[in-house]
């Protein structure tokens, strides 16, 4: 299912060479790791590890027996897909109007990146000065229009509050590498089709499109799997999850239990169910989505 | 620059290599800000009292964070000598009989002279199994407090001296300072799980779980589900939508302090050591400093409000040598004037009966107003089993149930009864896979 | 630019200003924050136009804040986390770099499994991850050491993917030709492909050392000498307060501060992927 080139190089053992460092540190601090993990989710365990008791599908059980957390799929879902198509369409836009810019791109670019360097233990109190309903900017400015922002009370605003954090963080990233991808889109093809009298719409869709569709199906795995597995951190420092689970994603869960509660069993069965749903996606998009990929 | 990072780090790597024939004693906290900085200097008195014994604290990050690598430590062999664990961990602490070292049989083991009578019944007990041994040291405790705002007081025709007792009389107040014009609010409150549910149980004598709200053992469930929390929940609700109170949002309600330094609120029920923090940011008004309310035709007599925030525990698998230093550190700390200085200066609860004496004969509390309101409020009564404390295993997870269902009811989708009915379900849940773990 | 079209460039401006002034907004709070005292912060209405408090809160930063909140000299700090930023940026560069070229150039045994293997480091939370990797990590002897803070945050299926997308992009002639001239596959490696890569390596770069420059969850875990103390894990602990008041406005001077060597280095990359007005003319 996965491409390579139609012609390789022969070479009996210099691609486990390449391959060495990059697998033997991920089979060590990743696999290994994500494999005791997996075990415990088939186990109860106390926190420091005295007693361990096989319970075999028990955790998973429960958690399927759960309404809060069958909930909490379609939350995920809204979440996900909402953060993703923004994040990568602003990252877009952007992307493609530096590229028209000549002597003004740097200095484009270096603005738009910047916000991606706030470091995530401030990023969290930003939110707060922004939108907490009694001192924050932007409650003061919504009330002039007749919105009573409250993300504590409200779960529609709390969703809205964690979906712009979470695509704010993701919109520089996108736009990075969105516009690394057409600054490598030959000059001479663009020229050429201008020529032929194409506008720059039209070339857009002709040419640039295809031709960043290997970066768009990057990025469209980076950004599914950040919003499934990264934003915890989001939602902790704004929402926590509130009001009544009206923001309590798939990870912010396992989070909540296996960090913070200390549930291991249950938070380990929770990531490995989440891992599962992650690579069934992934594994859809490379079997489907790949196929209409130009390379 | 470069040149003087070399020293730097040398200099470090020296005092190092000096002090290593001292025994050393780590200590992982989890206090950040200047109150850290107290921490270790607290610490580096301890060190330089003696020379046989060195305290190292470390900075681990926020309270669960600190937990959690506590417990990876362990679990690789690498634990520090002392942790300093949040309340909510208590229950997690106090199950892992084979990680944690009772303070009381370390200190009769190493003996060190150790008079449970001379603490303060209300602190330790939290921190107790039923027999009245201590097993973690409290360090940094504090209580719910009320914090009013004087001037919005007397704009709205009321005696600034004169705080609301009862929750009859916050109604009343608030309502007096809404219709002025005051202020917008009457009142709010931080950790409405703690404060509002928990505090409330044990101050008005209900219990909050079986089994002596769970001190008892594992095999316990949540009663918080009582009348008065109900009619309490349901007052809250009512007192929401007529404008009276405003909800500081989930877990530490992070919102009900900025609405009452922005003069929003006119009061508001937080910890009593964030009252430092309340006199630096009431920066156009004065505070007043006022138990937590009661309800009067419940209780003629309100009990002891329990406490919060961390102690320290022992954990097993270090040397005799190294026990001794968390013995000698441990009587160390419980001195009179280390306790009165760590009190005054932090604005936690003092820990020995001595450490408050002292205070009072060093005129403290005459010249900072309000600063023992929190001790006269957890050494009222006799601590009964419902106003001992809480102790429940994951109790991290159920005050997150808790708090849902509290917004459940704040919008409208349960009213009170139905609210705290599926939390006490849902926490029970909760209580036996704890059981079930341990 | 391909042709001229005035309006289409004031269009392309105003949206970009736009976007900017959204986009950035946290930014400029922060900026605006680190300029007031802390009292105001907490207490009105977040303002939005700078204070008087600027020099008086960088000042602190610099010299009485690392004291007053236990924290390392600044520059002992800012040293590590810019070795840990640039030591992760570089090494994940290079192994991904390698790894991807393994799986795109060769046909070979596991290569399936190898990419799969790298490619599903992306799919587990840190949290499950976190108490067995710190078990590793001790038993190998690597706490409080580089070794232990850097090698595990070293691999990156993120990076690996990235190249292998772009390794596919590259016409399959060159490397016929690389064949036909009898250049072996590291030649090829070094002479084509590496040029070729520039615009992607430089977008990495800084993608990657923000990533090793705000770390603070793993290095307060695995390390307990204040020698390996970074920004982030100061700035933590400055954050981190229990019970008692934050200075938000120092905290925010701090972390604008923490901002400027990222930005620097998205300046410094673009020369190798923004074209310049001199080279459209090659």
């Amino acid at each position: 299912m996965m491409d390579t080139k139609r012609t390789t190089f022969q070479n009996k053992w210099l691609p486990y060479v390449l391959l060495a460092p990059q697998l033997f540190i991920t089979l060590i601090f990743f696999i290994w790791p994500a494999g005791q993990a997996v075990k415990s989710s088939f186990e109860r365990e106390d926190p420091f590890g005295f007693s361990t008791v096989f319970v075999g599908l028990q955790h998973y059980a429960r958690l399927m027996q759960d309404p809060n957390y069958l909930d909490s799929f379609l939350r995920t879902a809204v979440f996900a897909v909402a953060v993703t198509v923004i994040s990568m369409l602003l990252g877009l836009l952007f992307a493609v109007a530096v590229d028209r810019l000549m002597r003004s791109a740097r200095v484009y670019t270096t603005l738009l990146v910047w916000p991606y360097a706030v470091a995530p233990v401030v990023a969290g109190v930003l939110w707060f000065f922004l939108f907490n309903s009694s001192t924050g900017i932007l409650p003061y400015y919504l009330s002039f229009f007749g919105i009573k922002w409250d993300h504590n009370l409200n779960g529609t605003h709390a969703m809205i509050l964690i979906i712009i954090a979470a695509a704010w963080k993701q919109i520089s990233y996108n736009f990075l590498f969105f516009l690394a991808g057409l600054q490598s889109v030959p000059h001479t093809l663009m020229e050429a089709a201008a020529i032929d009298g194409s506008g720059p719409i039209k070339r857009f869709f002709d040419i640039s499109l295809p031709l960043l569709s290997p970066t768009t199906f990057f990025l469209f795995i980076v950004n599914v799997n950040y919003t499934m597995f990264d934003t915890f951190s989001i939602v902790d420092a704004t929402t926590n999850g509130g009001p009544a689970q009206s923001t309590n994603i798939l990870v912010y869960k396992v989070y909540q239990d296996g960090y913070l509660g200390l549930n291991l069993g249950s938070s380990s069965a929770q990531s490995v169910l989440l891992m599962l749903i992650v690579i069934v996606l992934i594994f859809v998009q490379f079997r489907f989505v790949e196929r209409r990929v130009q390379y | 620059m470069i040149k003087k990072l070399v020293l730097t780090a040398a200099a470090v790597a020296l005092s190092a290599t000096t002090s290593l024939a001292a025994t050393e004693v780590t200590w992982w906290h989890a206090m950040g800000g200047e109150l850290g900085k107290k921490l270790e200097e607290v610490a580096q008195k301890f060190n330089e009292s003696q020379s046989e014994y060195k305290v190292v604290p470390v900075y681990k990050g926020t309270y669960p964070e600190t937990l959690t690598a506590a417990i990876a430590a362990f679990r690789a062999k690498q634990q520090p000598a002392i942790v300093q664990v949040f309340e909510v961990g208590t229950g997690t602490m106090m199950a892992a009989k084979g990680a944690v070292y009772p303070v009381y049989k370390l200190m009769a083991d190493q003996g060190e002279a150790f008079d449970t009578k001379s603490f303060l019944g209300p602190v330790t007990g939290y921190y107790s199994d039923t027999e009245g041994n201590i097993l973690s040291l409290p360090f940094n405790s504090s209580t719910p407090i009320m914090y009013y705002n004087k001037d919005v007081f007397k704009k709205a025709g009321l005696d600034p001296e004169v705080a609301p007792k009862t929750w009859k009389e916050v109604e009343e107040f608030s309502k007096k300072i809404v219709t002025s014009g005051a202020a917008k609010c009457g009142f709010t409150s931080a950790w409405i799980t703690w404060v509002q549910t928990e505090n409330l149980s044990a101050i008005h004598d209900k219990p909050f779980g079986s089994l002596e709200n769970g001190f008892g053992g594992f095999d316990t469930k949540f009663e918080f589900n009582g009348d008065l929390q109900v009619k309490h929940w349901a007052n809250l609700k009512k007192w929401q939508d007529e404008g009276l109170f405003k909800y500081g949002g989930p877990v530490g309600g992070d919102q009900a302090a900025t609405m009452f330094y922005s003069q929003e609120c006119a009061i508001t029920m937080n910890s009593s050591a964030g009252r430092a923090g309340v006199i630096n940011n009431a920066k156009t008004f004065t505070p007043g400093f006022a138990p937590l309310p009661y309800y009067d035709d419940e209780t003629k007599e309100p009990k002891n409000s329990i406490i919060g925030g961390a102690t320290l525990w022992v954990l097993n698998g270090k040397d005799d040598a190294t026990y001794k230093g968390v013995a000698k550190f441990f009587s160390y700390l419980s001195k009179p004037e280390v306790q009165a200085d760590w009190h005054q200066f932090t604005g936690y609860l003092p820990i020995t009966n001595a450490a408050y004496e002292l205070g009072q004969k060093q005129g403290y509390y005459e010249k900072n107003p309000g600063a023992d309101v929190s001790i006269r409020q957890i050494m009222r009564g006799t601590p009964s089993a419902n106003s001992k404390g809480v102790r429940f295993g994951n109790f991290a997870q159920v005050r997150t149930v808790v708090d849902e269902e509290f917004q459940a009811l704040l919008a409208g989708k349960k009213d009170a009864k139905q609210a705290l009915d599926s939390a006490a379900k849902r926490g029970d849940a909760i209580l036996r896979e704890f059981q079930a773990a341990n | 630019m391909v042709e001229n079209r005035p309006f289409l460039t004031f269009l392309t401006h105003a949206f970009l200003l736009c976007g900017f002034v959204v986009v950035a907004f946290p930014v400029y709070v922060a900026i605006i924050a680190s300029t007031h005292d802390a009292q105001t912060l907490m207490s009105t209405t977040m303002p939005l136009l700078p204070g008087s408090h600027f020099i008086e809160n960088y000042r602190t930063i610099f010299t009485s804040a690392s004291a007053a909140n236990g924290l390392p000299a600044y520059p002992l700090m800012a040293m590590n986390s810019m070795i840990m930023a640039i030591v992760i940026t570089i090494g994940k560069i290079v192994i991904s770099i390698l790894s991807a070229f393994a799986i795109v150039y060769f046909r070979f045994r596991f290569r399936q499994l190898a990419f799969w293997i790298i490619f599903i480091t992306l799919m587990l939370p840190v949290e499950v991850r976190i108490m067995p990797t710190y078990k590793i990590v001790a038993d190998l002897g690597m706490l409080n050491s580089w070794a232990g803070l850097i090698i595990p945050l070293v691999a990156s299926a993120t990076a690996t993917f990235l190249f292998r997308q772009f390794f596919m992009t590259v016409p399959e002639e060159m490397m016929e030709a690389a064949r036909v001239d009898g250049a072996g596959p590291m030649k090829f490696f070094k002479d084509i492909l590496l040029p070729l890569s520039r615009t992607n390596i430089a977008a990495l770069c800084v993608i990657l050392f923000i990533y090793g420059w705000v770390q603070y969850l793993w290095p307060m875990l695995v390390t307990t000498d204040p020698s390996y103390y970074t920004l982030m894990m100061g700035m933590k602990r400055m954050v981190a307060v229990q019970d008692g008041e934050v200075q938000w406005n120092l905290v925010m001077a701090a972390s604008v501060l923490a901002m400027l060597p990222p930005v620097a280095i998205v300046i410094f990359m673009q020369r190798l992927f923004i074209r310049g007005l001199t080279e459209t003319e090659k």
